[in-house]
């Protein structure tokens, strides 16, 4: 694995993926706000939870592409498409798997079926994340599909 | 949908900081911006009926009172009906930053509690939010226990609510059966960023409003005034306090457009933007009061705000340093009873008005005076000013009064760039202010001086008047002895305050702020809080001063607040409501009468020597 690379490029698309996101949410295409839906998992205060976010939604970028890395190794080849084509698979798994599983995992996150609770006050994203604007899987769609193409465009394999 | 029979003063404000809602005595929210003050309104009935609005009410026909909790801006209306009584509590909650810290709270939230206290109401209520000033739509839908949602262009409103609702069209209302001891809660909440925070309902309500009841009275306790009339000045002040806003510190003029100075009339403004002077007056009063952490916000975003046109001012900015958007009709909207047209931005930002700098400037003497600091950047951006003032004092402006018609030469402007020089000079012979260029300064406000004496005073007349060689006279004139320009009991001031009064009376010691040829415009508030002050100043007696005072304060609504005008007729409040500028008023004018009674100098003006610096060298405000 070319680690360099890995450590550069994973950080500069998880920029990327949340400068996309920040730019729908300013846009008003969608509301979600990945760095406060993360950093709320650790803190209620709305100004920490996005600074804690941001930090946790970093390593996450780095962690994630590590499968990337591993799918480039296993094809041979690291391009802009096959990163965006990954991207998009990622993309569909966080709208479909990751938010139905979100309010079991969020301590924080109320569910469709109890509504708010003392504990429990942040709305469920619902399917596809819906409940954040209607274009919200659109932009998610998108920003994954940068994060890939970024990684895929400048990951170097490793001569074998 | 009915337009409303509220009249102006039928209405009461709750706020957190951000935004303000009108509360009318019928129940009805009928004036709500979300997020903040200038964003485009939620519900807007109080200008058209079809702009949107929530109520919660009686069925029956009912007897209405209405206060606030003490020492708050939490709203309770009691409806007495035939079988029974019913309280409803109205409340933006707000916390403190520790409560934050350990809360997961929504970014903003109307609370209302329902609770029957004796025999059997039954109440009807409607929910009808129209974003973008009544015209846009939204899609209201049905979220199970997630309870209604709307989403709008500037995010999403949820409503929910422990009433039976009936949901049909878009519309959500519904009727229920109180009895007593039976309590009944609605929140509704906006969200820019997702997801949502949504609050529960009952025991969460209940320590929200515990919370806001907290807060407020907090707030109020560190209030230094026991003069005359004390529940009215902390009512203003707590009026003043919902016009703050909280993130970057700005005072806006008003929470909202075009409530009409005159009903059916043209005059018709938005006054949600943060207007120096008003604001510097407004922080001079909060000041006064001895709230300097708003003095301390005040003066940072007026650093922020005015960095990209240093030396010059704008007259108004919005909440964040910004232009406020271009002036523009609403033409689909009829208007506060047909009050058109329905205007949003103000024309005003483009016009120059000197009196600014010299409000401005006299703000932060006060700031200094009540023990605040200036750091180096401060006192650069102090002698700016100062210099500009030097170089264009002598030029027409449009004044205070904002006419559309034109510049003139106005006294009231002259004086305050007097004002503006004065204060500098103070300022910097006490060290607050370094390097400044004395002799320019003092031979400039020499000059302004000897240009009122004689060109702003009008022999025939016996009085100063509103323009340089002029002969009508202004309200603003009464300020002269306010900014020690004139003594207040000089005969040049004593003849002015008598022609003013025989000029420009409404009654009942009320006045007009000028003899403008604008029919029907009512007695202006603050002018008729000048006069008083002028009283307390060293015009009249103490006791005439307090007669007045009281009597004018008889003039707030049934929570004690102001619009910008007071109808001499019926006393009716007419313009936009409330109005920070006729509570700075009636808050200068009591603690000028407070330090009189108390035989203290009712103006104090002696500039503090410079504290010491701190480690870094600097002392910032």
């Amino acid at each position: 694995m070319n680690s360099r690379d890995w450590l550069l490029w994973s950080f500069v698309a998880t920029l990327a993926l949340t400068t996309v996101l920040a730019g729908s949410q300013g846009l008003r295409l969608t509301r979600i706000n990945l760095p406060y839906l993360v950093g709320t998992m650790f803190t209620p205060n709305r100004e920490r939870a996005k600074l804690v976010g941001f930090l946790g939604h970093l390593v996450n970028g780095w962690i994630f592409s590590l499968v990337y890395v591993a799918i480039f190794h296993a094809w041979g080849r690291a391009t802009w498409w096959t990163g965006a084509a990954i991207g998009a698979g990622h993309a569909l798994f966080v709208l479909t798997v990751g938010m139905s599983l979100l309010p079991s995992l969020h301590p924080r996150m109320a569910t469709e079926q109890k509504g708010p609770t003392v504990t429990r006050q942040l709305e469920p994203p619902g399917f596809l994340a819906l409940n954040y604007g209607y274009q919200t899987p659109l932009s998610v769609l998108l920003a994954h599909m940068i994060y890939g193409a970024i990684l895929g465009a400048f990951y170097t394999l490793p001569a074998a | 949908m009915t337009p409303t029979s509220n009249a102006i003063g039928d209405y009461a404000a709750i706020g957190d900081g951000r935004s303000v809602a009108l509360v009318g005595r019928d129940g009805s929210i009928d004036w709500l911006c979300w997020p903040r003050f200038d964003s485009p309104s939620l519900f807007g009935r109080i200008l058209d009926p079809s702009a949107g609005h929530w109520r919660i009410a009686p069925v029956a026909p009912s007897r209405t009172e209405r206060h606030y909790i003490e020492n708050t801006n939490v709203l309770q209306t009691r409806f007495d009906t035939g079988t029974g009584s019913l309280v409803l509590t109205d409340l933006m909650p707000v916390a403190s930053e520790k409560e934050k810290e350990r809360l997961l709270l929504p970014e903003r939230e109307i609370l209302r509690l329902i609770e029957c206290e004796r025999g059997e109401v039954e109440i009807e209520w409607s929910f009808e939010p129209r974003p973008g000033y009544g015209l846009g739509t939204t899609a209201v839908r049905r979220a199970g226990q997630l309870g209604f949602r709307a989403q709008t262009g500037m995010g999403l409103l949820t409503l929910r609510t422990d009433l039976p609702a009936d949901y049909s069209d878009g519309r959500i209302g519904g009727r229920a059966r109180l009895s007593a001891g039976a309590a009944a809660y609605s929140s509704l909440t906006f969200a820019a960023d997702g997801p949502a925070a949504l609050p529960p309902l009952g025991e969460w309500s209940r320590a929200a409003l515990d919370r806001t009841v907290h807060w407020w009275q907090s707030w109020v306790a560190s209030a230094r005034y026991d003069g005359p009339c004390r529940e009215a000045v902390i009512r203003s002040a707590l009026a003043l306090k919902l016009m703050v806003y909280a993130p970057s510190g700005a005072v806006v003029a008003a929470p909202t457009t075009s409530l009409p100075e005159r009903i059916g009339g043209p005059h018709n403004w938005d006054y949600r933007f943060c207007w120096l002077r008003d604001a510097s007056l407004t922080v001079r009063a909060l000041t006064g009061l001895g709230y300097m952490d708003e003095a301390h916000a005040f003066v940072n975003w007026l650093l922020h705000a005015t960095r990209l046109t240093r030396p010059e001012l704008r007259v108004l900015y919005d909440v964040y340093g910004n232009p406020p958007p271009d002036e523009r009709t609403l033409d689909r909207l009829s208007g506060y009873q047909g009050s058109r047209p329905v205007r949003v931005g103000n024309l005003a930002v483009d016009q120059r008005q000197l009196d600014v700098y010299g409000e401005v400037i006299d703000a932060v003497a006060h700031f200094v005076q009540a023990g605040g600091s200036l750091d180096r950047e401060t006192q650069g951006v102090l002698r700016s000013w100062g210099e500009y003032i030097c170089r264009h004092w002598d030029e027409p402006d449009e004044g205070i009064w904002e006419p559309r018609s034109g510049r003139a030469n106005h006294t009231h402007s002259r004086v305050l760039s007097w004002v503006a020089l004065d204060r500098l000079l103070q300022l910097h012979a006490k060290d607050h202010v370094r390097w400044a260029p004395a002799a320019k300064l003092a031979e400039n406000r020499d000059a302004i001086r000897r240009q009122v004496e004689t060109r702003a005073w009008n022999p025939a007349l016996e009085s100063y008047v509103a323009e340089q060689d002029g002969d009508r006279l202004d309200a603003t004139l009464l300020l002269l002895a306010w900014y020690g320009f004139e003594p207040p009991d000089s005969e040049r001031m004593d003849k002015t305050y008598r022609r003013v009064r025989e000029r420009l009376g409404a009654g009942d010691g009320l006045l007009y702020r000028f003899n403008a040829d604008t029919p029907g415009e009512g007695a202006f508030g603050i002018c008729s809080f000048w006069a008083a002050e002028y009283l307390a100043l060293g015009g009249g007696t103490a006791e005439e001063a307090r007669g007045l005072f009281e009597r004018l304060c008889r003039y707030a609504n049934d929570v004690g607040l102001f619009a910008e005008e007071i109808d001499p007729g019926t006393g009716a409040a007419l313009g936009n409501f409330p109005q920070a500028f006729t509570h700075v008023g009636l808050i200068n004018a009591a603690l000028t009468l407070s330090r009189r009674l108390e035989g203290e100098t009712p103006m104090p003006r002696q500039m503090p020597e410079k504290r010491e610096e701190t480690e870094s060298g600097q002392a910032r405000v």
